[in-house]
């Protein structure tokens, strides 16, 4: 399996702090794989670093070319894409100029075919197209930030805490989109604070705390691992060990 | 008063209104993508009606020649900022709109100028030149500044209408000028008198609300700058470029500022700072409109405009002092409407 995406020893600031510190991570070709932890652990920090929003210190490599010296949107033009915690839909223009827009680097032929597919994913979308983005529920601005990425046909879409905030059932459907996302040839790099729905549908995760990673492996493995368990899967120490 | 000259003061109050409202939109426009309080509007229009008077009396305007030394000095910073990574598809871009542009229109204006040619095509050219400075102007001066607050913005803005305005003393001097007129026909309706000019400006300012209105509804590009201006990071998330933004929003306040000069040219005289104080209404109109609302800056425009010919006929040494007090009751409503916003944490 070829590599996609790889960081080597970022470091990311603000100001003084270093919310990530030493942090080396790969994602491969048609994988999906998760970053866990706790709030405040460095994890967005780190997504909106490899996305160009936040300074990197160290090296970061997408599809083999260097992303040192590039802007946001040659990394767009390259094929990664981010969807971040705040979605920032634009919410005074409708669902379908927001999907349009997603397709801005697109030709018309790309555009229409975007459409379908991800009118086929989320058919709520399709229902909602002419509604303005602000006055959708939680559960669908957080599609239609999927979709718009989803439009830009993204060799690896990065999604931050996909779940937050969101009813179950909802949170349910988005997680077998994610598992979709695999059969189109889509990678996916996850954040989310529900390890439990991310360790079952990832199959490499990494275990992040104050802005380092302290245990990365299988998804599967992890999922056992007595140390998440206590922390991150919600189980009483004593149930995990026994 | 009798509903003569009420009639006439309305007739002249709606046509400084329209284009009053054609600036403020400019300046709503320019504000929410870039975050820039154009100061230089007012340079725009005093660019486009001299830059078209001057044309029109067989002159050669100076404009001309700033826009392409303008866009030679922005091919520069494109080359600089490209120093590390050439990309020639993007060199070839940026010298096709910065060299390349400007320098056919200053050959276009070199010849049109012994040959006295129709007001259409002296139309054009002002446009072309005062656009062409526009874009410009956002790559020298604002793009660099893009990721710094509204207030270097608006420091860095006033330094442009400064330079432009003494530039604007050297090209035209200090003589007012008047251009010809864009339609010669006349109607007479009732005790009014609908003139040429007052058509054109009635007409061309109408066509371009709709033609801007379709531009943003309906057009990849426009909706691309409603999106930098509804969420600066989500456009850049989809791959708009915030320049490419800022260049357009430049490109259209340009043009619509060279544009409403050329419609008032004719209709009273210019001086070289002329533009300041006719940009400053548009502004008035754009604060009432909390400058992000367009319909309502468009109606506050025309608000503006009647409210001045009323005072030039009644009080007409206040005039302007009465405009600008419009402002007073405004921002103390706005002010008392506004939610309450906590200070910034840093």
């Amino acid at each position: 399996m070829s590599t996609l995406l790889s960081v080597e020893d970022a470091h990311v600031s603000y100001g003084k702090v270093e919310a990530v510190r030493s942090v080396s991570l790969e994602v491969g070709d048609n994988e999906i794989v998760t970053i866990i932890g706790a709030n405040g652990a460095g994890k967005t920090t780190l997504l909106s670093a490899i996305m160009g929003v936040l300074p990197l210190k160290g090296r970061v490599a997408f599809a083999g070319e260097n992303l040192a010296r590039l802007e946001i949107e040659d990394r767009v033009a390259l094929g990664l894409s981010l969807v971040p915690e705040h979605r920032e839909l634009f919410a005074s223009m409708n669902v379908e100029d927001n999907l349009e827009l997603g397709a801005f680097r697109m030709s018309k032929a790309r555009t229409a075919a975007g459409f379908e597919h991800v009118y086929m994913l989320f058919p709520r979308l399709k229902e909602r197209r002419k509604q303005l983005a602000g006055t959708l529920s939680g559960g669908e601005q957080q599609m239609l930030a999927m979709g718009r990425a989803l439009m830009g046909a993204p060799k690896l879409l990065m999604l931050d805490e996909p779940s937050l905030g969101l009813a179950p059932i909802i949170v349910a459907g988005i997680f077998e989109i994610i598992a979709k996302l695999r059969q189109d040839g889509v990678s996916v790099l996850l954040v989310e604070q529900n390890a439990k729905a991310a360790l079952q549908v990832a199959d490499r995760a990494y275990v992040m705390e104050l802005g380092e990673f302290v245990l990365n492996g299988k998804a599967s493995e992890i999922a056992t691992d007595q140390r998440v368990a206590a922390s991150y899967l919600g189980f009483a120490e004593s149930a995990a060990a026994g | 008063m009798n509903t003569t000259i009420m009639l006439f003061l309305l007739q002249d109050g709606i046509t400084n209104g329209a284009i009053y409202a054609l600036l403020g939109l400019a300046l709503v426009l320019v504000f929410a993508v870039t975050r820039v309080i154009l100061i230089p509007q007012g340079e725009f229009v005093t660019y486009g009606a001299l830059t078209y008077a001057s044309l029109a009396a067989g002159q050669m305007p100076g404009t001309a020649k700033l826009a392409f030394a303008m866009g030679l000095v922005a091919f520069a910073f494109d080359l600089y900022a490209a120093r590390k990574s050439l990309h020639w598809q993007r060199i070839a871009r940026a010298f096709a709109l910065n060299v390349v542009f400007p320098g056919l229109v200053l050959a276009a204006t070199v010849w049109a100028a012994g040959q006295r040619p129709p007001a259409g095509i002296n139309l054009v050219l002002a446009l072309l030149i005062v656009a062409a400075i526009g874009l410009s102007l956002y790559r020298v001066v604002f793009q660099p500044l893009a990721h710094t607050s509204v207030l270097v913005l608006l420091i860095a803005s006033v330094g442009c209408h400064l330079a432009l305005q003494g530039l604007g003393l050297l090209f035209f001097g200090a003589e007012g000028q008047r251009g010809p007129t864009l339609l010669n026909a006349s109607a007479v309706l009732g005790p009014l008198r609908f003139t040429g000019q007052g058509m054109a400006v009635y007409g061309i300012t109408i066509a371009f609300i709709v033609a801007l209105w379709l531009f943003f509804g309906l057009t990849l590009y426009g909706k691309a700058l409603r999106a930098t201006a509804v969420n600066r990071l989500g456009a850049r998330l989809v791959g708009i470029r915030t320049t490419l933004s800022g260049q357009i929003a430049f490109l259209l306040a340009a043009t619509i500022g060279a544009l409403s000069g050329i419609l008032i040219v004719p209709i009273t005289t210019l001086y070289y700072d002329s533009g300041f104080l006719i940009g400053l209404k548009g502004f008035v109109a754009a604060i009432i409109g909390g400058l992000v609302s367009y319909p309502l800056t468009a109606v506050a425009a025309l608000l503006v405009g009647i409210v001045e010919a009323f005072s030039s006929f009644y009080a007409s040494n206040f005039k302007e002092v009465i405009v600008f007090t419009l402002l007073i009751p405004v921002l103390v409503l706005r002010s008392l409407a506004a939610p309450a916003v906590e200070e910034e944490k840093d």
